[in-house]
């Protein structure tokens, strides 16, 4: 049983549909904390308080009175710009994230598609980000909207090599593109976690990882697609209104995206650090939510230490750095494998 | 120092810093906010800060001191000469108070919180106070009036002046016309001459009674006369000119 809606509903289109759906309830809730999140620790971290006001407990509300308030502005279309792509761009800049949670294992009794190829068809689905933001710089037909959007092209294709060799060398450890299998590989206790094991081997897989997905998220100190001091806001700068809501909540929606993949192959997804302990199918959404969270919060801590990087030092550190220590660490991973089993 | 050497120690360079930079905004994470939730809670405003105005009408001798030290010209002050039957009393660092002060305005909007009203004041009843929140959202509800007669009351006194002045100077002229007459009775002379007398006489007794009221004469001749009109507004600096004022202030404020 790994998707317990089509296991008692059937693989019909009601359970097909709620199966579906599942992510999504999950994706608003987490992006309106997320964001909330993100507001306070940024506020914090430069001994500032962020929103106080907005719902009385330390402005807990100000996510909700965002959307509510992007909800309610005029969606403007530019003139100039290409109706069709513009519109369709946020759409599909959402459905490129919002498709990878269909492989993600929330939990031993829940994965939206328990395929064979789950990272493979992750990696795949995110490309699809890349052309939406492509449209959305294109259509726009605004210097600042293109030259975020080829930037944008530039950098997750950049990204995408060192991203997908890292997860290659978890998947030759497991023998499979299965997110539940890679997640039953590592049960037990926490060291049994492809962070501590063949060490130092995938730990540095780890970091080039997470160092990459942060690229692939847009986000500081990865945001050259929509630097606001360089590009007013890049690839969404003419967007307004519950179209530049779904950029918003795509971004978010990411974060969580290349979290949950990292905790799925480097920190056991959902298994419980104690062995059998605090396990079982809801333990398991709590334990992957938990690690995701962490993963995320370090995505925000980094954002708001770093500057953001210059496009040359960008190439530099995927391609000069990033590629070929994950070359090398694919055969020393391949080797390990290969001797050691 | 070889590339292959430079390359490695960029990359341990790059982590080490990193983490440096995470340890430095994770201690800051912690570190209480600067932020003061002002409406809530305020600063503490500093001793000698300058604020909005406030006027002590029991200690004012209406002087106009302050209003001519004022470089924006926002306080505007009248009075009206009391009877010598009136007693108004002294102020609290002893002066005796003459004049019935009828108006004393200050126009806030055109305050430019300068201080310099405060040193040439010489009971110092104009002074700042630590009162900053006084926003409006019409400009004349900020022409402050300061005055504590009511306005009946400051009609009644300034027809009280002005009866008191026709008075004297219906007086004088008697005074005048009698002198002349028995001047003339002493010189033989006819009595049209002592009538010319009289009218030259008139202006010149009022004189003194109209500077105290700037605004109506407002001539340039009676402003500066109208400090040394007054019974003793000042006595340790009884001109009060601007460059006097500020070496006031200056030993005033780093006394303080």
């Amino acid at each position: 049983m790994h998707n317990f809606i089509t296991y008692y509903i059937g693989t019909g289109f009601w359970g097909s549909l709620v199966s579906s759906i599942l992510p999504l309830v999950y994706i608003m809730p987490y992006a309106l904390v997320t964001m909330w999140l993100e507001l306070k620790i940024s506020a914090h971290m430069q001994d500032r308080l962020g929103p106080m006001r907005t719902g009385r407990w330390h402005g807990w509300a100000q996510p909700l009175a965002d959307v509510t308030k992007l909800l309610q502005k005029e969606d403007i279309i530019p003139a100039a710009a290409d109706k069709v792509l513009y519109l369709l761009a946020p759409a599909l800049v959402f459905i490129g994230s919002y498709a990878a949670y269909a492989a993600i294992p929330f939990s031993p009794a829940y994965i939206g598609a328990d395929i064979n190829l789950g990272i493979f068809y992750i990696v795949a689905v995110s490309a699809i980000v890349v052309l939406g933001i492509l449209m959305a710089g294109w259509s726009s037909n605004n210097k600042w909207s293109l030259l975020g959007a080829m930037r944008t092209a530039a950098q997750l294709v950049s990204y995408e090599i060192p991203s997908s060799l890292a997860i290659l060398a978890v998947v030759m450890v497991v023998g499979s593109f299965n997110l539940n299998d890679v997640c039953s590989a590592q049960s037990g206790w926490f060291w049994n976690w492809f962070v501590f094991g063949k060490f130092p081997f995938l730990f540095i897989t780890f970091i080039i990882y997470f160092i990459a997905s942060l690229a692939e998220t847009n986000r500081a100190p990865f945001d050259i697609p929509e630097a606001e001091s360089e590009l007013v806001a890049g690839y969404h700068t003419e967007y307004s209104g519950m179209r530049f809501a779904f950029f918003y909540l795509a971004e978010y929606a990411n974060m969580f995206v290349v979290a949950a993949v990292a905790a799925v192959l480097f920190f056991g997804g959902w298994n419980s650090p104690f062995g059998a302990y605090l396990s079982g199918p809801v333990w398991g959404a709590f334990w992957l939510i938990s690690k995701g969270m962490v993963l995320v919060f370090i995505q925000i801590w980094l954002r708001w230490t770093l500057p953001r990087f210059r496009v040359d030092q960008l190439m530099y550190l995927s391609w000069k750095i990033l590629t070929p220590f994950a070359l090398l660490n694919i055969f020393a991973v391949g080797l390990w494998v290969v001797l050691r089993g | 120092m070889s590339p292959v050497y430079r390359y490695f120690r960029n990359i341990g360079k790059g982590f080490w810093t990193i983490l440096i930079g995470m340890r430095i905004t994770m201690k800051h994470l912690f570190t209480p906010a600067v932020t003061i939730q002002y409406p809530d809670a305020r600063m503490s405003i500093p001793e000698r800060g300058r604020n909005r105005l406030y006027v002590n009408m029991d200690d004012c001798i209406g002087c106009n001191q302050c209003g001519m030290a004022c470089p924006v010209d926002c306080i505007s002050i009248e009075t009206a000469k009391s009877l010598p039957t009136e007693d108004l009393g002294v102020t609290s660092t002893g002066q005796k108070k003459r004049l019935w002060v009828t108006k004393f305005d200050i126009d806030f909007a055109k305050c430019c919180y300068c201080g310099l009203c405060v040193p040439p004041c010489p009971t110092e009843c104009i002074y700042m106070t630590d009162v900053y929140e006084f926003s409006e959202y019409d400009r004349s509800n900020l022409n402050y009036s300061f005055i504590t007669l009511s306005p009946e009351e400051v009609t009644s006194k300034v027809e009280q002046a002005k009866a008191a002045e026709r008075e004297a100077a219906a007086k004088k002229a008697a005074a005048a016309a009698a002198a002349a007459a028995q001047r003339a009775a002493q010189a033989q002379a006819p009595a049209a001459p002592a009538g010319q007398d009289q009218a030259p006489t008139s202006p010149v007794q009022q004189k003194p009674a109209e500077p105290p009221r700037p605004a109506p004469t407002g001539t340039p001749e009676t402003k500066p006369s109208a400090p040394q009109t007054t019974p003793a507004p000042a006595p340790e600096n009884p001109t009060p000119d601007k460059p006097d004022t500020q070496d006031k202030t200056n030993p005033k404020d780093s006394s303080d």
